[in-house]
């Protein structure tokens, strides 16, 4: 379980940004888990698994997000060191946050929590097609940023 | 996993990857916290940490009862925790907090500064006879040795010296319950879990001491 632990961390991450959001999706996530562990079959998919959970925790806290009306991009503002060198860390963090929840939960599940198309699709509910099309819409989505970003940067 | 090898390779997936993943310092503050979450709840049966030392690294794991694995980094440290997922129980968390008095004495024996120590111990992972032989062992004196004969017969079973040395081969506390202190009756060292270069630097360790 404890091997599983920064891909957890990530998936929370990209589902929620990096505040103190995603390392309390990331507890509730871990403390779950240790409850339920002992049910849990010898041969089931451990890093699926917590994936599922770090979603539904994740989903959790974004329901008391928005009743409590926090806003989401509260990013800490870094430079880019490497990839595109105009766009910020910054950037692609909106960017994400900015994604319709089928695309950014497909894009960390898969991508982050490297989980195949057939446990994201169990995990959001629809077609394993619909999810792989999700994740790539939402790359593409991101890709479409970086590049505007960094159109934006050559003009400066 | 199954990420195309062309995801991986586009700019944005890097970026991605790189931004989201936490430092170590990262996920030591969040597992100190789980710790205590877990702890408060009592869902965490078997926290672990490792150690440095100049036996290599020593894996520490206790349960609410007290220490109950020393390991050494030869044993593979997926395989200790395996057994004791297996043997104890699935909840074990990496949680250095449960183990700081531990891992303080070993560094203060490690040192030369300490002769024995005081721990709670869990010998839940031996029974019998072996865990008979394994409450013995703490009573040899830091620098003195026995030999597998005569602790089958301080046990009071002076026949069993093969099983005295089956006990210490399995001891799951080596160097704070100290079966290197068990030698061979010519004074030859015998086997040690460790090897026996961790067993001679021990030895050395409490006579130079």
């Amino acid at each position: 379980m404890v091997a599983h632990s920064a891909t957890v961390l990530r998936v929370c991450r990209a589902v929620l940004g990096p505040h103190t959001d995603a390392d309390d999706a990331w507890s509730e996530t871990f403390l779950a888990a240790l409850r339920a562990w002992p049910q849990l079959a010898d041969d089931a998919n451990v890093e699926a698994w917590l994936v599922t959970i770090a979603h539904r925790k994740a989903l959790d806290i974004i329901r008391s997000r928005q009743r409590r009306a926090i806003p989401v991009d509260e990013v800490p503002e870094r430079v880019s060191t490497i990839g595109v060198p105009e766009a910020t860390d910054h950037d692609l963090w909106n960017a994400l946050a900015r994604l319709p929840d089928k695309q950014r939960q497909a894009v960390a599940y898969h991508h982050l929590g490297g989980l195949p198309y057939a446990a994201v699709a169990e995990i959001l509910g629809g077609s394993t097609d619909a999810a792989r099309r999700a994740a790539s819409d939402g790359i593409q989505a991101l890709r479409t940023t970086y590049a505007n970003t960094e159109l934006r940067g050559s003009l400066r | 996993m199954n990420a195309t090898t062309d995801d991986r390779q586009t700019p944005v997936m890097n970026d991605l990857v790189r931004l989201a993943d936490p430092s170590e310092a990262e996920l030591e503050a969040l597992h100190r916290r789980l710790e205590g979450l877990a702890n408060a709840e009592g869902v965490l049966d078997i926290a672990y940490t490792t150690i440095d030392s100049p036996v290599g690294s020593l894996l520490l794991a206790a349960t609410a009862t007290g220490l109950v694995r020393v390991a050494f980094e030869r044993e593979g440290t997926e395989q200790v925790l395996e057994t004791l997922a297996a043997r104890v129980s699935p909840r074990i968390l990496k949680s250095p907090g449960r183990l700081d008095a531990a891992a303080r004495q070993l560094d203060e024996y490690f040192t030369g500064h300490r002769t024995e120590f005081h721990l709670e111990l869990d010998y839940r992972l031996s029974s019998g006879f072996r865990q008979l032989v394994q409450q013995h062992l703490p009573t040899i004196g830091y620098g003195h040795t026995q030999s597998y004969r005569e602790v089958a017969e301080l046990v009071g079973n002076p026949k069993a010296v093969r099983a005295v040395g089956s006990a210490c081969a399995t001891n799951p506390l080596p160097v704070v319950v100290p079966c290197h202190r068990v030698l061979r009756t010519d004074g030859t060292l015998g086997g040690y879990i460790g090897g026996l270069e961790a067993k001679t630097a021990l030895l050395n360790l409490e006579h130079a001491a």
